[in-house]
């Protein structure tokens, strides 16, 4: 047995531990016991990755386990590379569950829960075979499921919430099941390797339905526009840690999803897939981003950056895609490996920013940006932690954001100076899909830090927050470590992306350079290095410091009022909130956001020229949600209403149907 | 790495800082010319900056630490861009630590942490600037981005030496369609970038018109030096970065002590033009109103994709 596959199975008897504890144990030791082994089984998944990255790869059958089908892993770098990023992000939650567990949160249900649902994900990144990928798949969903439903109580919030996720999930399962049918029907047998040998013999319009129920069924899963309606639902409704997980690795594990069948299984296709995946992206990232902007409640707000940051995978995707089919696949490996490294990044300061986001509500009893304030000088470590990964998701120097960013950007300005004239035009567009992204990311994220955790309290609440508990700070400042980490030295990952991407784009890989500090793609002249600007930066601020000192120049500060033209009162009601921060913007975007106003007039009984109250309520509402799925629903339920009439009691009409049903079904298999 | 490259290395930003001050001078000298007034010296925001520097230092009550660090950031991103471009000379020592998309992304560091800084006090006139500072930053970046592009287009690489090297090489590529293009829109997105007129008025403290002041109202004594200083630094960078993207001449090639001498008296020669020509500028323009600034960013990324589509069907 080699390394990867004995981490592996480490991992399932860590899993399994944890969840037979959580059931066992008291609750005063089940949160400790099961966040401990679930987080050291989350090492050992970062581990298997790993050592898959290496080269290693490993298959197990096991025929025993499943009925009829029996189980097939295969672990191979793509997976390894997803593996690495789940590990990553489950020892982060875990950690910090061991705080953040309480109530209903440290229930035997979700304790035993937490640990199957991070196994369930590394199952479905290992398996190579219909069934076992599938079983896996519907065990991802369902735990999940579970964790968001686990505060039921708190309103049924939570349940619409969780009725909405498990909607779009099976609607997503049900398009990968029918995309698996298609592609089994031209393959020998249910593995993987079958199918891929498989999909090489089938038709060009065959293989773009299953490409097309791919991209459906794993894109509802990453919360691609427009199935992302979940995310904004069950994200601010699921604890914090689970938001972590879900949003962190489970999000990502759809990306896997799209690029093992829709690329790895179907091998190479017409140049419209890129295109879609790229318009998808572009479309994912900008509706993603400008609902972020918009938006006060934190968790949704995260949701929302959530669709922009798999939006920008999928440009990285598309692009590549594109490239591939047009003669440059080296250039398509560069975009790949941008993708992968995004996934990566995402994965880490998203994390973060949950977590971060959990201990603020958490401490200030409030989900709302308009009722915080004044969080960074009572919370400080969390509010320091929290700053990073705003500062990182913005995609600022020398934090991991910016070397995945600036990776995209690279392929993308190179692919449009190569490419064919429908790549020379979208490039460009593409540019600046990612370019509006990521300004309006950073107004988003100064707004989420600066209204949430500057200034002054806006509410109780908040004025009487206070640190939270040391283990979800020990998690948080791990993850805001492995922000700084990746971001100065991303050298640490870039074989492993090579490796990975060797997978995806048949043989083609792309050398990230390693070891002098510098990041450069094989494919693309040009180069940063991270680590020297790091460098330069805390030089010049040294520097700036030295002088300081040198000039004598008044270095104790002196703690004064605000200048309040004149007067000298300040109250949590004048400062800017986080509504009134992105007003302009909203106005300038309304034709996408298309905020509702509602303005309640009542006047004074004594003369209609003075006014009693003034009620004024501005709202945005998803445009996905109010104008395709609610119609939806609202016809699905009318039809539905109209088949009743079908069913009026009578048995003699039930057996009529059903003679019917067989006389139609034995004329259809003649 | 000899001791050439060491002193291009300090010298670089030493330039950038002494000078930056001086053009604000320039620029506010020109603009009271024509206004008919005599107007301060041009050294006058160096005696500012002194006078600042001398001063208490001041914080507000609630402010927390991201306040206190924001002016060593600000002034920090700027002399980590001032050593990454060509300055001065193409062959500086830290010329491939970063590209132009790494200048762009240190410039949006320093946006990013004034508008922190301006929402930290927690007063409505900083909320006030950070959140319309935010607004334009957030419109300007694709107008950038496309037309980094269009320049990075010619040479396939978006490496500022090896653009510079390009034009110097091929000196009528200056004159194409996609380098005009290209420099009027980043001429707009500079204006927008750097709080000039019909933007931003940079000379009121009216809280109707005003964005970047309203941010750092708060600020006092030697934080307000270095925030002063950072601005005109940025002023001053996005000057270089224009005369050395478009017109390169005189820079130097290598780090010979004579070229580094001509490169300096050429910079300082085209940043004098270019204070010159936004002090003419900045008075025949009136401030338009803030929803009308993103039509002109509209109108400076249509014309960065202008310089795109020229660049690869031209």
């Amino acid at each position: 047995m080699n390394l990867p596959a004995a981490l592996f199975a480490a991992a399932a008897v860590l899993a399994l531990v944890a969840s037979v504890g959580a059931v066992v144990l008291p609750e005063r030791s089940r949160v400790v016991f099961t966040g401990c082994i679930t987080s050291v089984m989350g090492c050992a998944v970062t581990a298997a990755g790993v050592a898959a990255l290496s080269g290693r790869s490993v298959d197990v059958v096991w025929s025993q386990i499943l009925p009829l089908a029996g189980v097939q892993l295969h672990l191979d770098a793509l997976g390894g590379w997803f593996l690495t990023t789940t590990g990553i992000v489950l020892v982060f939650c875990a950690i910090y569950g061991i705080g953040y567990s309480e109530h209903a949160v440290a229930s035997r249900t979700f304790q035993a829960t937490f640990p199957l649902f991070g196994f369930s994900m590394v199952i479905v990144l290992v398996a190579s075979s219909i069934t076992t990928f599938l079983f896996a798949w519907e065990l991802m969903a369902l735990s999940s499921l579970l964790l968001v439903l686990v505060e039921h109580r708190n309103g049924p919030e939570v349940r619409r919430a969780g009725t909405w996720y498990a909607v779009m999930t099976h609607f997503g399962f049900i398009a990968v099941l029918i995309a698996f049918c298609i592609l089994s029907t031209h393959a020998h047998g249910e593995s993987f390797a079958a199918l891929q040998a498989g999909a090489s013999h089938m038709s060009e319009a065959w293989r773009s339905v299953v490409f097309v129920l791919a991209v459906v069924g794993f894109g509802s899963k990453a919360g691609m526009v427009p199935l992302h309606v979940w995310l904004p639902r069950a994200h601010p409704e699921a604890p914090s840690h689970v938001s972590a997980l879900m949003s962190g690795a489970m999000v990502k594990v759809g990306i896997y999803g799209l690029i093992r069948v829709g690329i790895v299984l179907l091998g190479p296709g017409p140049s419209w897939w890129g295109m879609a995946l790229l318009g998808l992206g572009a479309a994912s990232a900008l509706f993603g981003i400008l609902h972020a902007l918009v938006e006060t409640d934190l968790k949704v707000l995260l949701a929302y950056s959530t669709t922009e940051n798999i939006g920008l995978i999928l440009i990285g995707i598309g692009a590549s895609l594109m490239l591939t089919s047009d003669g440059h696949p080296a250039l398509g490996a560069a975009l790949m490996a941008a993708a992968l490294l995004h996934v990566l990044n995402h994965a880490v300061f998203k994390a973060l920013l949950f977590l971060g986001a959990g201990s603020a509500i958490k401490a200030s009893g409030t989900r709302n940006l308009d009722e915080m304030g004044g969080l960074l000088r009572r919370m400080p470590a969390t509010g320091a932690c929290f700053a990073v990964g705003a500062l990182a998701i913005i995609g600022l120097p020398p934090l991991n954001g910016f070397v995945s960013e600036w990776l995209l950007l690279q392929g993308l300005v190179h692919a449009g100076v190569s490419g064919s004239t429908a790549i020379t035009i979208a490039m460009p567009l593409a540019v600046a899909a990612v370019a509006l992204t990521t300004g309006l990311a950073a107004a988003t994220f100064v707004k989420a830090l600066g209204t949430g955790f500057l200034a002054l309290p806006r509410s109780q609440g908040a004025d009487l927050a206070r640190e939270t508990r040391p283990t979800m700070v020990v998690a948080m400042t791990a993850a805001a470590a492995a922000c700084g980490v990746l971001g100065l030295l991303p050298a640490v990952v870039a074989v492993g992306v090579s490796h990975a991407v060797t997978i995806t784009a048949a043989g083609q890989r792309s050398t990230l350079s390693v070891g002098t500090g510098f990041v450069q793609l094989a494919a693309i002249q040009g180069a940063i290095s991270p680590a020297l600007l790091a460098l330069a930066l805390l030089g010049a601020v040294v520097g700036v410091l030295a002088f300081w000192r040198a000039t004598g120049a008044a270095l104790t500060r002196r703690r004064a009022e605000n200048w309040a033209c004149g007067r000298s009162l300040q109250t949590a009601r004048m400062e800017y909130t986080a509504t009134s921060f992105a007003e302009p913007l909203q106005r300038v975007f309304d034709d996408v956001l298309r905020p509702s106003l509602d303005v309640e007039v009542t006047h004074a009984t004594e003369s209609r020229w003075y006014l009693e109250t003034v009620r004024y309520r501005s709202r945005v509402r998803d445009s996905v949600e109010q104008y395709l799925f609610l119609p939806t629903f609202a016809f699905v339920r009318r039809v539905g209403e109209s088949a009743r009439a079908l069913h009026n009691g009578s048995v003699r009409r039930y057996l009529a149907y059903g003679f019917v049903a067989l006389c139609v079904v034995l004329i259809a298999a003649r | 790495m000899n001791a050439a490259k060491i002193v291009v290395l300090a010298l670089q930003p030493a330039v950038v800082v002494v000078s930056a001050p001086l053009m604000t001078g320039v620029v506010r000298k020109v603009q009271a010319r024509l206004e008919g007034r005599v107007g301060a010296p041009v050294v006058q925001p160096w005696r500012d900056l002194r006078k600042l520097w001398r001063k208490e230092r001041i914080a507000p009550e609630h402010s927390s630490w991201l306040f206190a660090v924001t002016p060593l950031v600000l002034v920090a991103s700027c002399i980590v861009i001032a050593i990454i471009a060509p300055v001065l000379t193409l062959a500086g020592p830290m010329s491939r630590a970063g590209d132009l998309f790494t200048v762009v992304s240190l410039f949006l560091v320093a946006t990013v942490f004034l508008a922190l800084a301006g929402l930290d006090p927690g007063t409505a006139f900083g909320g006030m600037g950070s959140s319309r500072e935010m607004t334009i930053a957030a419109l300007a970046e694709p107008t950038l981005l496309v037309a980094i592009f269009a320049l990075s287009s010619r040479v396939a690489s978006t490496n500022l030496s090896e653009i510079v090297h390009a034009t110097l090489d091929q000196p009528r590529t200056v004159l194409s369609v996609q380098s005009v293009f290209a420099l009027v829109a980043l001429a707009i997105a500079t204006i927008a970038e750097c709080a000039r007129l019909p933007v931003d008025n940079p000379r009121t403290h009216l809280e109707l018109t005003m964005v970047h002041e309203a941010m750092v109202l708060e600020y006092a004594g030697p934080d307000l030096a270095l925030i002063e200083l950072a601005a005109s630094l940025r002023l001053a960078l996005f000057g270089v970065l224009l005369a050395n993207l478009f017109v390169p001449w005189g820079i130097a090639r290598g780090v010979a002590v004579g070229a580094v001498a001509v490169a300096l008296v050429a910079l300082l020669l085209k940043l004098a033009v270019l204070a010159v020509a936004l002090g003419v500028f900045e008075t025949f323009t009136p401030k338009v109103r803030l929803f009308r600034v993103p039509e002109l960013l509209a109108l400076s990324f249509v014309v960065a994709f202008l310089a795109v589509i020229a660049a690869v069907f031209l």
